[in-house]
């Protein structure tokens, strides 16, 4: 288990918002909406290269600790707005999916 | 057995792509009040908002009737869009009429349909072309 604050620091991210530093567990990597919120785990953080508004809908429906985007991608005005109003930990990683997830794999194991 | 419900409406803007999940959100929240447990609360939101973002996708919104009885949610969405052709097509896994700037969003993953159904325990669809859809929903409280 680790938490948002140790998944900044080990991915070298950028933290667009902090809210709350919450628990960590596992992870999930996925761009489809429609496959996040049916299937990312309790706990995972969300590794995305989506960058939109919806983000922010469908973090809170997963009730992810965290959204990691990656490759470097920057947020939309509209998502990092909306993170901030509704309390989501948004990141950013130049580090594609998979390396972030390998990286908190290690972490968690 | 009471039938009182509490019975909650909501105008699905088709105009305001960005605030698509907000009529979702606040189910959740007044579920949420009502001690209604996390599981049955994270079901009817996702299927509630897979509606939602359906209405938005292809019928220019619509409305969603939201009827939390003592042991059941009830969820109507109803629209005027173009209709369901083929409804047993369109519940297929991974089948998409979403134009591409839909899918560059991250929508048009053909699940939205299979995610309603695999979050309510009844889900029944009418539709007619040119007139419009109305899907019902039914999640039991556990």
């Amino acid at each position: 288990m680790t938490d948002v604050k140790k998944l900044i620091e080990i991915l070298n991210a950028e933290t667009i918002n902090f809210s709350e530093n919450r628990e960590i567990t596992t992870g999930y990597c996925g761009d489809f909406l429609s496959f996040v919120i049916s299937k990312a785990p309790v706990g995972a953080a969300w590794f995305t290269v989506m960058s939109n508004v919806n983000v922010a809908a469908v973090a809170l429906l997963a009730e992810v600790p965290a959204v990691v985007l990656c490759e470097g991608v920057k947020p939309d005005e509209g998502l990092s707005a909306r993170c901030k109003a509704e309390g989501i930990n948004l990141i950013s990683t130049e580090l594609d999916a998979y390396g972030a997830s390998v990286i908190l794999g290690n972490e968690i194991k | 057995m009471s039938q009182d419900c509490i019975r909650l409406e909501f105008k699905v803007d088709s105009e305001n792509f960005a605030s698509a999940g907000s009529a979702s959100e606040s189910v959740k929240t007044q579920l949420k009040l009502l001690g209604i447990g996390s599981s049955d609360v994270r079901r009817v939101a996702i299927a509630m908002y897979e509606g939602e973002i359906n209405m938005v996708i292809h019928a220019d919104g619509g409305k969603a009737t939201v009827e939390i009885y003592h042991d059941r949610v009830e969820i109507i969405l109803a629209d005027r869009g173009p209709g369901i052709a083929d409804i047993a097509l369109a519940m297929k896994e991974g089948y998409s009429t979403a134009p591409e700037d839909i899918r560059a969003l991250g929508f048009g993953a053909g699940m939205g349909l299979p995610n309603m159904k695999k979050n309510s325990d009844e889900m029944r669809i009418e539709s007619k072309l040119g007139i419009g859809t109305t899907i019902y929903m039914t999640v039991r409280l556990t």
